[in-house]
């Protein structure tokens, strides 16, 4: 099956984290109205830095591990332009914008998937 | 599934603005509404937010986590003007009739908001939604 999770990998683990995404702004589009609540994004850099282990290799117990902590989701707060009276940071103009990039990025890697997709399949049947 | 969590978490906050739209609704059909007291007298609805954070297991809110709901509703502190219209079956011994507080320019703002803010979530779900059929559609490439 290596050759199909090698086709598969960075993309399938890309679409989880674009959904993801997707979902973390929906919560900032429904908590728009929310005193004190704090607009969050995903850091994709991070993400991907996380997907990559370059952090060294601890063999014993009593090794150390050097280079990033690892904090999972790579979950940051967002720097408003603005912040409202009432201690909100979420900014619908800008939610709506990133809303619909993302959707766009999510569709980009499904179609990339359904390419590769496309392609083992087309090797499968043979024609 | 993080997609479907979307339709969870834009569910509640479209809850959460009908409520504030009904509490807009009331204060609106009320504005003219006199009473015989300042204890009786109608006070403006006003619904706070607030986020769902940490929900408990098996709770109705785990489903919506990350979500909004509606943490009260209050009265609007503002205080209430009385009248004075002996005329008014209502008004007190000394002919005053105590006024609503609610202002319906701010009431019409405050509908306004909410209304934009519904639309936004419903098209967050139209969005996942269509997200969700493409990723469906997958296999059939």
């Amino acid at each position: 099956m290596n050759i199909i999770d090698n086709a598969f990998s960075l993309h399938e683990k890309a679409l989880g984290m674009r959904s993801q995404r997707m979902e973390v702004l929906s919560r900032n589009i429904a908590n728009a109205d929310t005193p004190n609540y704090k607009a969050q994004d995903i850091d994709f850099r991070q993400v991907l830095k996380d997907t990559q282990d370059t952090s060294m290799r601890t063999t014993d117990a009593a090794h150390f591990a050097l280079g990033e902590v690892d904090n999972g989701s790579g979950l940051k707060y967002r720097v408003p332009f603005n912040v409202a009276f009432d201690g909100n940071t979420v900014e619908l103009p800008v939610e709506q914008a990133k809303f619909g990039q993302y959707a766009a990025d999510y569709q980009t890697t499904l179609s990339i998937l359904e390419n590769r997709i496309g392609g083992i399949r087309k090797a499968l049947r043979g024609d | 599934m993080a997609l479907q969590n979307i339709f969870g978490i834009a569910g509640s906050a479209l809850n959460a603005q009908t409520v504030r739209m009904n509490a807009t609704a009331s204060n609106l059909a009320n504005a003219g509404t006199v009473a015989g007291s300042d204890k009786d007298a109608f006070r403006g609805k006003r619904v706070s937010f607030k986020a769902i954070m940490d929900a408990q297991a098996g709770s109705v809110d785990q489903d919506n986590k990350g979500g909004v709901k509606v943490a009260g509703i209050s009265d609007d502190p503002k205080s209430i003007t009385r009248m004075q219209d002996p005329g008014n079956p209502a008004a007190d011994k000394d002919g005053y009739v105590y006024l609503s507080n609610v202002n319906e320019m701010s009431e019409m703002v405050e509908m306004m908001a909410a209304a934009r803010s519904y639309q936004n979530n419903v098209e967050v779900v139209n969005t996942a939604r269509q997200l969700m059929l493409r990723t469906l559609d997958i296999i059939k490439s």
